[in-house]
């Protein structure tokens, strides 16, 4: 039984979809972002703000997860310590392939105003990172553009990783 | 309300003009007779403690002792003077005037709510009795006084860095310690996750938030104009990465340029 009408003239009789292999597995990457809950400062409420009631972000498909081996997201919120850059890297380390970085904030981005000795100058010094999201701090709105931009960047790539080559080397 | 004060133009103007402005002191006054503090200094006298120097600052009492007696003297302020807590201990870092640290234990009694500030000054490389047994918070503040000036502090049960990362190199509120981190601090976390041999690979740390560099495709990308990463934005062939590849046309309109889409939208 067809929920939908089927076209039988137009589309060849058959209710099929053509598509590459790279499309629909980089459309089910996009659709279904999981990003690690990574609060690092008050960015941290910004990106609570949009995964919760009012920005809502589960329409997208974007669903925090709490374990590094769930998700293939991490949104960087906040300011990032040299104390901490270890542990940053090594949870990125523990996320499945493929996995993206968002870098969310001024200070995840420079070092924002913290321009001292104890503060990591960016977050790139640690994780290769996909989008930079500028603002102090962003606000829910521009998260949701940065994943939006994050969905888009995914659907450029090839579906198979070794055809990508990121930068790796950090 | 709060009171108006004009606000044009308050970018150009400085706050302070006179270049020689120098701080007011704030003002020292004796200890009055009869009063809860002269009933303090009375009992230290008692106890066999020098007090250097006394005076009132601010409502709160500052005694100045010689550092072999402060375990005493605070044993003393606790026990005989009532004064429960210590809400604050640190030091500051006198070197360049006069060689010297200061370190200061702020107290209150609580039931008179009256403040009672102890100092007391010792070399650079002196190390200083700990006070955790009389007060417990002496625990954690006697850790970051380490952990900040490096002074050492005797008998304390577990002196270990607390802010800081266990191996990091210096002592950050010294005033000899550069504010953006010596060499050690601004190749912390590379030489730490990655080697020292990545050093060459990351680059310094780039203090100047202001840099924008669009040839520098490894660290900086232009939203519409991205090119592979590291790739010579001149060089890469705009037919070939075109930003259209892969998704709907309906999405990414040009509005800028009015498209054969946008007219037929309208």
């Amino acid at each position: 039984m067809a929920q939908h009408q089927v076209n039988y003239a137009s589309s060849g009789g058959l209710p099929v979809v053509l598509t590459s292999a790279d499309h629909l597995i980089n459309w089910g990457r996009s659709n279904s972002l999981w990003p690690l809950t990574y609060g690092l400062a008050c960015c941290a409420i910004e990106m609570m703000a949009s995964g919760a009631s009012r920005y809502d972000f589960d329409r997208m498909g974007v669903i925090f997860r709490a374990s590094p081996r769930q998700a293939d997201v991490m949104v960087l919120a906040g300011t990032l310590t040299k104390k901490h850059a270890e542990f940053t890297r090594r949870l990125y380390d523990q996320m499945a392939e493929p996995k993206w970085v968002i870098s969310m904030g001024s200070c995840a981005n420079t070092g924002g105003m913290f321009n001292t000795y104890s503060i990591v100058q960016g977050v790139d010094r640690v994780v290769p990172v996909d989008i930079y999201l500028p603002g102090c701090a962003p606000r829910p709105e521009t998260l949701q553009y940065a994943v939006m931009m994050l969905q888009k960047k995914i659907r450029r790539e090839s579906a198979d990783m070794k055809k990508n080559q990121k930068q790796r080397f950090i | 309300m709060r009171r108006y004060s004009p606000k044009k133009n308050v970018q150009a103007k400085a706050k302070y003009t006179d270049r020689f402005w120098v701080a007011p002191r704030v003002p020292r006054e004796s200890v009055e007779e009869g009063s809860y503090f002269a009933e303090v200094l009375e009992t230290l006298k008692e106890s066999g403690i020098e007090v250097l120097e006394s005076f009132v600052e601010l409502g709160q009492l500052v005694i100045k002792i010689n550092p072999e007696q402060n375990v005493e003297t605070l044993k003393t302020l606790k026990e005989k003077s009532c004064v429960k807590m210590c809400s604050e201990l640190s030091a500051v870092d006198y070197l360049a005037q006069d060689g010297e640290f200061e370190v200061f234990y702020q107290l209150l009694n609580l039931d008179k709510a009256q403040r009672i500030r102890v100092i007391t000054r010792i070399k650079e490389n002196q190390a200083i009795e700990s006070v955790e047994n009389i007060y417990r918070m002496a625990n954690f503040a006697e850790r970051e006084m380490y952990d900040m000036f490096g002074i050492y502090v005797n008998n304390h049960s577990y002196l270990k860095r607390i802010l800081m990362p266990d191996d990091w190199v210096g002592h950050p509120l010294l005033k000899t310690y550069p504010l953006q981190g010596d060499e050690h601090a601004s190749w912390y976390e590379v030489d730490k996750i990655f080697g020292k041999e990545y050093r060459d690979i990351i680059g310094p740390e780039i203090r100047d938030t202001a840099t924008i560099d669009r040839y520098d495709t490894q660290r900086f990308a232009r939203v519409g104009h991205e090119v592979p990463f590291g790739a010579d934005p001149e060089l890469v062939d705009k037919t070939k990465t075109s930003i259209e590849d892969g998704y709907s046309k309906t999405f990414l309109t040009d509005y800028t340029t009015g498209s054969k889409e946008l007219e037929n939208r309208r």
